[in-house]
């Protein structure tokens, strides 16, 4: 099939060739995504193989049964999926969160308070003469975005690598450094007091920045403020970088500030680097049915956002919820080890493709459909844009909506609603 | 033997990302269960590419194999030091945080030469 939908990253690439077995285009994760590997074979309720039905109905009493249940995860599913968890978590009065608050929620707490100079990466690959990626990887993490989006590809206005202005700030000499037309390297925990530094040079206070901030040097400032302004249509995609270190939701609302200013004398756009295919869904799914993009409560009947109190690792580690749904996530190997002693503790019901960490701690383990090859659905990519991913081969295994559907169902049915 | 105190970043790898589905393999193990140093600070501990060591923070302490940072012409600063997102990384981060979010970035760690093994997946997390 000619131009399948790739759902392992952010890029959310859409012109993968698959045969049935391998696919063309695939990056070396993407190449793992679409490669077979070990499955979770069947339904099971404590190590018992049991009917996808018997699975379901003893997760639905699971959870009914729990005074607030935490119900994670969705940043790897289809939006048709997610809806139908935010539904749940709404019947439940439990707390709906997703992976972006290990991940990128820093941002939304940033945009809540200054918005976001956005853009597309088509915008990106089309008009973008200067890129910027400030405390991100995407060699590693999204191996296909410089060829696609921002660095060596052809876009209409900016026609390829020559004519683009790269420049990479990072704690590390990464391997996307090595793309860069310029490496700055700063100290760890610095990035809010060089944004600052570059806000004073460029509205005109030079004097009032020191000699070195952050690891580096006034002149090396001065020359990056320069390369930054006379760009004529730039693009500053960022990473964990700032939302995972000193500073967090500060810092993307200090780079939103100096986009800002960036605005005042040419065109600027701001991306941040969205790490799962749809973990934008799991956030806008959420804000279009509860009004918040995750750490939202539903136990008083409607919805309370708190970020510092209903998040998953919050919730888990001030032991707040007593059972757990999981779904097409692994947070037993990506939270912080307080977080996962608890999840050790309570019921935890697994909805994923692949046995994984949580696996190990979960009681009731659902298998799904692999979504983008054997369940389709629709997922945002990493600036928003709605794609159709695709169903390419059959299976036995039903699909996340599919499992959600029928939990959802004999939820309703056991709360006698 | 000496210790070093270290800054702590973790975050992705193309290695961690193509074993993450099968998180249960020894491939995952592999791709996680390091921490890229800096040459000289390899040496100031004692320790050569592949040694284990220890990290502690105030959170946790992980044992992992220490790995040197020239590999494919990468550069770590000395006093940082780099985990692979994942299980072993997480046994030295912090759970609570004003934002909700954990500090997966920028944690004040130490390290050491140790004799003590590497740990399993499933004994980090199940404890057997």
């Amino acid at each position: 099939m000619r131009n399948a939908v790739c759902t392992f990253c952010g890029n959310v690439c859409d012109d993968i060739e698959f045969d049935g077995v391998t696919g063309k285009n695939l990056c070396p994760i993407g190449e793992a995504k679409f490669a077979a590997k070990r499955r979770i074979e069947a339904p099971m309720v404590r190590g018992r193989r049991v009917s996808y039905e018997e699975a379901i109905e003893k997760a639905a009493e699971v959870l009914v049964n729990a005074k607030r249940p935490l119900l994670y995860g969705w940043a790897s599913t289809v939006n048709e999926a997610i809806r139908l968890g935010v539904i749940l978590a709404e019947k439940l009065g439990g707390v709906y969160d997703q992976c972006s608050s290990v991940c990128h929620a820093p941002s939304t707490l940033a945009m809540i308070e200054e918005g976001i100079p956005g853009g597309t990466l088509g915008q990106a690959k089309n008009r973008a003469d200067v890129v910027v990626f400030w405390g991100c990887n995407p060699v590693e993490a999204h191996p296909r975005h410089p060829s696609r989006y921002s660095v060596m590809t052809k876009g209409f206005l900016t026609k390829g690598r020559q004519h683009r202005h790269v420049i990479v700030v990072d704690v590390r000499k990464t391997a996307t450094a090595y793309l860069a037309t310029e490496f700055y390297q700063i100290k760890p925990g610095y990035d809010y007091a060089v944004f600052t530094a570059l806000r004073s040079i460029i509205n005109g206070h030079e004097k009032a920045v020191p000699e070195e901030v952050g690891g580096i040097s006034k002149k090396k400032l001065k020359e990056l403020a320069d390369i930054l302004i006379n760009g004529k249509y730039g693009v500053i995609f960022y990473g964990l970088g700032l939302t995972h270190s000193r500073g967090q939701d500060r810092n993307v609302e200090n780079i939103v500030k100096l986009v800002q200013t960036l605005n005042r004398h040419t065109r600027y756009i701001l991306q941040p680097m969205r790490g799962h295919f749809n973990v934008v869904g799991a956030g806008e799914v959420a804000a279009w049915e509860a009004g918040y993009e995750y750490a939202i409560d539903f136990s008083r009947g409607y919805s309370r956002f708190l970020p510092s109190e209903f998040t998953a690792v919050e919730v888990l580690v001030r032991r707040d919820c007593d059972a757990a749904l999981i779904v097409a996530s692994d947070p037993a190997a990506h939270f912080p080890k307080e977080a996962v002693k608890r999840l050790a503790e309570i019921p935890v019901i697994q909805i994923d493709p692949h046995p994984n960490v949580t696996t190990l701690l979960a009681d009731i383990v659902i298998p799904s459909a692999l979504v983008g090859i054997e369940a389709e659905g629709t997922v945002y990519r990493m600036d928003g844009i709605p794609l159709r991913v695709k169903k390419l081969k059959d299976t036995g295994y039903w699909s996340d909506y599919e499992i959600l559907k029928l939990m959802l169902d004999k939820v309703i049915q056991l709360k006698g609603e | 033997m000496a210790k070093l105190d270290v800054i702590i970043i973790t975050g992705r790898t193309t290695d961690q990302g193509m074993a993450i589905d099968e998180k249960l393999s020894e491939e995952y193990m592999k791709s996680v269960a390091f921490c890229e140093m800096n040459e000289e600070d390899m040496k100031i501990i004692g320790v050569k590419d592949g040694d284990r060591i220890k990290v502690k923070t105030e959170f946790g302490e992980v044992v992992l194999f220490a790995k040197k940072s020239a590999v494919e012409d990468l550069e770590i600063p000395r006093g940082v030091v780099f985990i692979p997102m994942g299980p072993y990384a997480n046994q030295v981060v912090g759970g609570r945080n004003g934002s909700g979010t954990p500090r997966f970035k920028g944690i004040k760690g130490v390290v050491e030469a140790t004799q003590e093994e590497v740990r399993t997946i499933r004994e980090l997390v199940v404890g057997k």
